[in-house]
């Protein structure tokens, strides 16, 4: 009975989601302020349910449920929607819905892919390091997730200024030093939180299988985002990459994010096994 | 249906003629008040700006109030009348109303949607109560105006962007900076559209002034007007580098920043945007500056294009102002038609038959059963009572009186009677 219910709140957050996409996709086009109220509203009730869903998961499961495919892309999805709340209540940008759900969206359906059993925590995982960890490297992918949306609408109001074609969306989009402002801020919350999130892994790692680092896909993939993400900070305080090449830098960041989440889980496999 | 409106606007009268007609200042009130007591109309409501002069009235008689008005104005302002006929614009009836909601919401303005009118309106009506020269048709129709005008506001985009070349510039820096009263902001030469531009940017807030020119005299000049700073012409180039936005306007004949300079500013600048203007023609910047990564370069053409598109926009929006338009004006004589006689005399009469019925039945039924006859006798006796205390009133109603529409409105309300009027009065 367990099961069906995880999996009936997963499938209502799903459609919420897919709506609260197409409502936002719509407002790009030709929205009016009700239209994105009412994104804001079906993320909401997506996320209720998403959130029951992970709530059932750990119940059953007894431990934060990101132990396989299907539990850590939907967490994923989960912590990029808490980010974009807290964004969309504290700065009120303009269209930030629009830009943000597909990505949730996207997440959410790759998810439903992957098998749905959930599993018993295995011995050597069993440790208080597990639930920091991953909700340390969670948040700083959902940073970096809201820093590539957030480039896509800078790159968008960008060639609008250039271009000097001034259209609707041009009017609705925030201005560039705000996008490009909060885009930084949310590569200065990710770092950190994926040194920690890093720090954290290695200090377990020792503690459950004796060595420190011990080179498996996951952990190079990690390295090298940590290493993008360092030089994007690296060359906006120095060379002063803002603006445009900032953008860029935190979309590309960001494929690296995804492909180290999946690429390396379906292709690699590695010694983070259980994902 | 007695309202009308005469009047001139830019369309149909030079200015030369609109000065003569218009009522500055003090001659406005002696107008009014002349106009009041001259008898022509019952109600009336002068505008006068600088774009148009009207005449909104309500009248005993259409035709007679059109010589009536038109009298007024040829022997206020000692004009000829055929000088009038040429420029006057009269409307009647329905037309009066659309064209009072069109000025109103600012669809008959040489800028469409531009703000300004709906406050002269207020204050022309403002003068008009002040004079006692309006009463219950002119009152209604201004309030409802008013909330006309509120309705496209916010129903349509008719005043959203920009349509002028100094706020398409104040805009465009708005989408570029986020707080511009920290930003500063430099202006290279001087011009009427730079000078003017500039003003926008200074009233928008923004934190330092730079003002150079070849001529140190007018640099100064204008430091004065704008509580800003003088950089000597030779220096501005490097002063660039405190510079986020820049308009230029000179008249020399070359670029004077070029690309390779603009690229060295933005390097020591570490890449914190700059937005420029460039207003001269001959171009001052170079177009190639627009390449570079975190300048944004207007000139005076992709400035226009910017207003060109704006005010295609509003033309769209005018449409569904206009759509809002026609259905208010249906909502106004739905409410006019209830001031005339006929359906109040109606209503007060089934008013009085209905109390009379319920009244008449209660007391037969507490009688107990009755011959016939004496049935009639009270029925007769009570419709008698009723008719003779309901026809003063009607009659007065059905007379042709100046306070009619007094009248009317105390006879609803003495006998709460429910009209439309009752149930359209807050929208």
């Amino acid at each position: 009975m367990q099961i069906e219910t995880n999996v009936l709140l997963f499938e209502l957050a799903l459609t919420f989601y897919f709506i609260a996409t197409i409502s936002g996709i719509i407002e790009i086009f030709r929205g009016k302020k009700n239209t994105s109220r009412a994104t804001l509203y079906l993320a909401v009730t997506g996320f209720v349910f998403h959130t029951a869903n992970i709530a059932v998961r750990y119940l059953e499961g007894g431990h934060i449920p990101v132990t396989n495919m299907h539990e850590a892309t939907s967490f994923l999805s989960w912590s990029v929607l808490v980010l974009f709340f807290f964004h969309e209540f504290r700065y009120k940008l303009n269209l930030l819905s629009s830009f943000i759900m597909p990505i949730v969206f996207l997440l959410m359906f790759s998810s439903s892919i992957f098998p749905r059993e959930i599993k018993a925590l295995s011995p050597v995982l069993q440790s208080y390091w597990f639930g920091i960890h991953v909700i340390l490297a969670f948040l700083g992918d959902a940073a970096f997730a809201m820093a590539c949306g957030i480039g896509v609408m800078y790159l968008v109001q960008e060639r609008n200024v250039k271009s000097r074609r001034l259209s609707r969306l041009f009017q609705k989009l925030p201005s560039l030093q705000t996008l490009d402002e909060i885009n930084y801020h949310l590569i200065t919350l990710g770092f950190p939180l994926l040194t920690l999130s890093m720090i954290s892994g290695v200090i377990w790692a020792n503690s459950a299988w004796g060595s420190y680092w011990r080179w498996d896909p996951k952990e190079v993939w990690s390295l090298i985002t940590w290493l993008i993400y360092a030089l994007v900070l690296h060359l906006r305080l120095t060379a002063g990459w803002r603006g445009k090449k900032a953008a860029l830098l935190s979309i590309a960041g960001f494929i690296v994010v995804i492909f180290a989440f999946f690429g390396v889980t379906l292709i690699l496999k590695g010694s983070h096994v259980f994902l | 249906m007695n309202i009308l409106v005469i009047g001139l606007n830019h369309k149909t009268a030079p200015v030369e003629v609109r000065e003569k007609i218009a009522f500055a200042g003090p001659k406005l009130e002696e107008a009014a008040h002349l106009l009041k007591s001259s008898g022509v109309v019952r109600e009336s409501i002068i505008l006068s700006t600088c774009n148009r002069v009207e005449i909104y009235a309500d009248v005993k008689d259409i035709d007679s109030g059109v010589e009536g008005i038109k009298g007024f104005l040829s022997d206020f302002h000692k004009v000829q009348g055929d000088l009038l006929d040429k420029s006057l614009y009269i409307h009647r009836g329905p037309e009066a109303i659309r064209h009072m909601y069109r000025v109103a919401s600012s669809l008959d303005s040489m800028v469409v949607g531009e703000p300004q009118i709906l406050g002269q309106l207020k204050d022309a009506f403002d003068a008009a109560l002040k004079n006692r020269a309006t009463g219950v048709i002119l009152n209604k129709l201004m309030r409802k105006s008013v909330s006309v005008a509120k309705r496209i506001r916010t129903e349509t985009k008719i005043a959203e962007s920009a349509v002028s070349i100094s706020f398409a510039a104040v805009e465009l820096a708005k989408k570029i900076f986020d707080d511009l009263p920290t930003k500063s902001f430099m202006l290279i030469g001087a011009g009427e559209m730079a000078e003017l531009a500039a003003r926008h940017l200074i009233n928008s807030g923004v934190k330092d002034v730079f003002i150079t020119n070849r001529t140190i005299a007018r640099a100064e000049e204008l430091a004065h007007e704008f509580h800003g700073m003088v950089v000597p012409f030779e220096n501005f180039v490097r002063e660039l580098i405190h510079a986020d936005i820049v308009i230029c306007s000179t008249g020399a004949p070359h670029y004077i920043l070029g690309k390779e300079q603009a690229h060295r500013t933005m390097k020591e600048r570490k890449q914190k945007p700059m937005f420029i203007i460039d207003i001269s023609v001959p171009r001052n910047i170079d177009p190639q500056i627009n390449d570079l990564d975190n300048i944004y370069l207007y000139d005076v053409d992709s400035l226009q294009g910017v207003v060109d598109t704006n005010i295609q926009e509003r033309a769209k929006e005018a449409e569904k102002a206009e759509q809002i338009v026609d259905e208010e004006i249906g909502s106004f004589l739905k409410w006019h038609a209830s001031l005339s006689a006929t359906p109040t005399i109606v209503a007060l009469r089934n008013k009085a038959e209905e109390i009379r019925k319920a009244e008449l039945e209660k007391t037969l039924g507490k009688l107990g059963p009755m011959e016939e006859e004496k049935i009639k006798a009270i029925d007769y006796l009570t419709a008698s009572i009723v008719n003779k205390i309901i026809h003063p009133p009607t009659a007065a109603l059905k007379a042709d009186n100046d306070d009619k529409e007094v009248m009317l409105e105390v006879i609803r309300k003495l006998f709460q009677l429910e009209t439309e009027e009752g149930k359209d009065e807050e929208t």
